[in-house]
């Protein structure tokens, strides 16, 4: 995987206030703390798990896979200053939907695949357009409105697919559907497109002992190229103005409203193909509630990986996939090695993944707070 | 001479309906609309509408204390108060401590209620602590560590050293159970203290006497000298710093308070509930009486107690009758849990958007 650097992208006040000598090392310690911090929780926990090599690194494997494509696909809108993009689960239900369609009409394998993919993007530009305009109603509460606005958009999705469907859209499949011919069932199987993508390339090719999805990586590295690239076309470099000051870039000229939007609909329908791959690699899916956790685990995955609410590059995704999965893995077997109870690392684990949110956005509100302090004292 | 006459009439008329709109607000007519269709369908279907009140009367006195802890924070500025799960988990500690000692009836209510007093207190403080430093942020904070709070929390109810055989888990001997029966503790102590048939709707008189006690006193208290603080805070922090006011204490004040408020909140809901629900139970606890307070007609920037009350009542009798009527009339589909979700995000982000521009 051949993923080009990006520059770091430093604000443009923090480079004039950090002298250059001696303090680069502090630097790179003060922005890498949390992945260290991680690292080392991981390496204790895999000592303590004492799983056999093998077994984790395949684990890691499928997961970098499996969850790298949705957490890249937060990065736009971070950098368009609308901070952590929680509406990604509206992205996950578009997918989703288009996955649907395609079970119902039987189409399967990678054509199938890439048709849900095409499928999804109507729904996602739309839903993401829509999600644009509420955000930028609530400037500086994007995040905490992207949240509820998933919730709501959840509602409406189990008002589509648990009432309507059967009754004002007609549609008749006893596979999918309940006894009652109405509403979806609980689960839906993907037998069809059951790693349609993952198996794509290569397929005989192992990597040593491993079985790698070489076509799943091929896209998450297209993925990472589009994003360097976009972040150094004219629109990315508007929206890191917009992201930097939004009053700046309104007077420079750039519709500030208008660059959001688009960065919101990138982020979308980059999280429903994200959702996509993710599906056709679990082979099955929650009709309600599969969407749910993705937002959460996605932003917590590029916390971890050193990324905050106003700067996130491509390392902090893959670093944040890896570590905070390899935990993942590792927690439950450590939490029943160390203290003799399975749960307690299961709910350790949902712990971390809150409480890194928790304390990566209040230090971030802290310091812009204190930034706009020494403004005013300066 | 006459036409200009008549111009000015109507448009006083129109003035006047506007101003009634926009002091009754779009949402709460739409939800009440929406809600005398429900009692009118439930009518047509000669439902029991005795048994609807009769849920409707104990929902309102259970969630009452939760959507009134909104109010101090909303009062001040803080604005919704996400971090509800904090002050309902210290509850929850006042009541399994209770329960640790066997005790029962009011005095193992009331003992559940002083021994989380001082751990909603303290708590309170240290979130409070928090929120000053992430002004601006409060929402997002606040929901992410009242998640985290519960998830932490939940290697607690793991670990903890209770000994009470009726909490443990009956298998391993550890680990305090999901759901505690409070059957022969201090279930519904409230609810049926005086409680008595009108028309055969049971009035849960003692759960609804508490609600109002606790009104009463949140009414009495924004008349205080502290409390007028508070409101001058939420309502112009310059004026008020110029006053004199220390606006820093006023929110430390004001987010303890809405802490202890949803500690015995927990507390009023559980013995109302009949059981304590423990670990991942109290997650999303916050959103249900974010969505009553605005409902009810608070915004981020105003609340009264009026609001808070007319809210529970609109939200909470609206989520009872609907699951009953709804599965009359559609026969098996369960919509209300649907309703809830779109009804109480759809407010949320009502108030979120809205108060941009004003």
């Amino acid at each position: 995987m051949t993923a080009p650097k990006i520059t770091p992208q430093t604000l443009p006040d923090k480079t004039t206030e950090k002298t250059p000598q001696g303090s680069h090392l502090d630097r790179i310690l003060g922005e890498m703390s949390v992945p260290i911090f991680f690292a080392l929780l991981c390496f204790i926990g895999i000592i303590a798990a004492d799983l056999s090599p093998r077994f984790l690194v395949n684990e890691i494997i499928t997961r970098l896979a499996r969850n790298s494509f949705l957490v890249l696909s937060l990065i736009i809108p971070v950098i368009a200053g609308l901070g952590l993009n929680f509406g990604i689960v509206i992205g996950a239900m578009s997918g989703q939907a288009a996955l649907i369609i395609i079970t119902h009409l039987g189409i399967g394998g990678l054509p199938g695949f890439l048709l849900a993919a095409l499928i999804s993007v109507p729904f996602s530009v739309t839903l993401g357009w829509l999600t644009g305009q509420v955000l930028n109603r609530a400037k500086g509460r994007e995040m905490v409105t992207g949240y509820i606005l998933g919730f709501f958009a959840n509602g409406l999705y189990q008002l589509v697919f648990l009432v309507l469907v059967g009754t004002l859209i007609p549609m008749n499949n006893p596979k999918l559907m309940l006894s009652s011919g109405i509403g979806l069932r609980n689960t839906i199987d993907l037998i069809a497109v059951n790693r349609a993508l993952d198996n794509a390339l290569f397929n005989s090719v192992k990597l040593g002992a491993f079985k790698v999805p070489w076509a799943t990586f091929l896209v998450i590295g297209l993925l990472c190229l589009f994003t360097s690239y976009f972040t150094k076309t004219k629109l990315g470099q508007q929206m890191r103005a917009v992201g930097q000051d939004m009053h700046i870039a309104e007077v420079s000229g750039i519709n500030v409203n208008r660059t959001r939007l688009i960065a919101i609909i990138i982020s979308t329908v980059l999280g429903a193909w994200g959702q996509l791959i993710y599906l056709q690699n679990i082979g099955t899916f929650n009709t309600y509630n599969s969407h749910e956790q993705v937002g959460m685990f996605s932003i917590a995955a590029l916390l971890i990986g050193g990324a905050s609410i106003s700067k996130a590059t491509i390392w902090n995704a893959l670093l944040g996939v890896l570590l905070f999965h390899t935990l993942f893995v590792v927690s439950p077997l450590a939490g029943q090695r160390i203290l003799g109870i399975p749960q307690v690392g299961e709910y350790f684990r949902s712990f971390l993944a809150y409480g890194i949110i928790a304390v990566s956005l209040a230090l971030h509100a802290w310091q812009s707070r204190k930034k706009v302090e020494s403004k005013d004292k300066g | 001479m006459e036409l200009k006459g008549r111009k000015i009439k109507s448009l006083f008329n129109f003035d006047h309906l506007k101003t009634f709109y926009e002091k009754f607000g779009l949402p709460r007519l739409i939800i009440s609309c929406f809600l005398l269709g429900l009692f009118l369908l439930a009518f047509i279907m000669k439902m029991d509408l005795a048994i609807l009140i009769s849920n409707s009367l104990e929902r309102i006195g259970m969630n009452g204390l939760l959507v009134l802890a909104m109010l101090p924070t909303l009062v001040t500025g803080v604005g919704l108060n996400f971090g509800l799960p904090l002050g309902f988990i210290c509850g929850l500690v006042g009541g399994v401590i209770s329960m640790e000692f066997n005790l029962t009836g009011f005095t193992g209510f009331f003992t559940a209620i002083l021994c989380s007093l001082p751990l909603a207190a303290l708590t309170g403080y240290l979130y409070a602590a928090l929120l000053e430093r992430v002004r601006g942020q409060e929402m997002m904070v606040g929901t992410y560590v009242g998640f985290a709070v519960v998830a932490g929390m939940c290697i607690f109810w793991l670990m903890a050293p209770f000994k009470n055989p009726a909490m443990i888990f009956a298998i391993g001997g550890k680990g305090l159970r999901t759901t505690l029966t409070l059957n022969e503790h201090y279930a519904k102590i409230l609810n049926n203290f005086l409680a008595f048939k009108l028309f055969g709707v049971t009035i849960p008189t003692g759960l609804l006497l508490f609600f109002a006690l606790f009104c009463w006193l949140a009414y009495l208290f924004l008349r205080t000298r502290t409390g007028m603080a508070m409101l001058a805070t939420g309502a112009n922090p310059m004026y008020a710093t110029s006053s004199g006011i220390n606006i820093r204490k006023m929110r430390y004040t004001s987010v303890i308070l809405s802490n202890i408020l949803a500690a015995i909140g927990a507390l009023v809901y559980e013995q109302s509930y009949g059981f304590i629900q423990l670990y991942t139970a109290p997650l999303y606890m916050a959103f249900p009486a974010v969505a009553a307070a605005l409902i009810g007609g608070a915004t981020l920037k105003r609340a009264t107690v009026g609001h808070i009350i007319i809210g529970t009542i609109l939200f909470q009798t609206l989520l009872t009758i609907a699951l009953p009527v709804t599965q009359t009339v559609l026969q098996g589909t369960d919509i209300s849990e649907i309703a809830r979700m779109i009804i109480s995000n759809g407010m949320i982000l009502y108030a979120l958007t809205r108060n941009e521009r004003g």
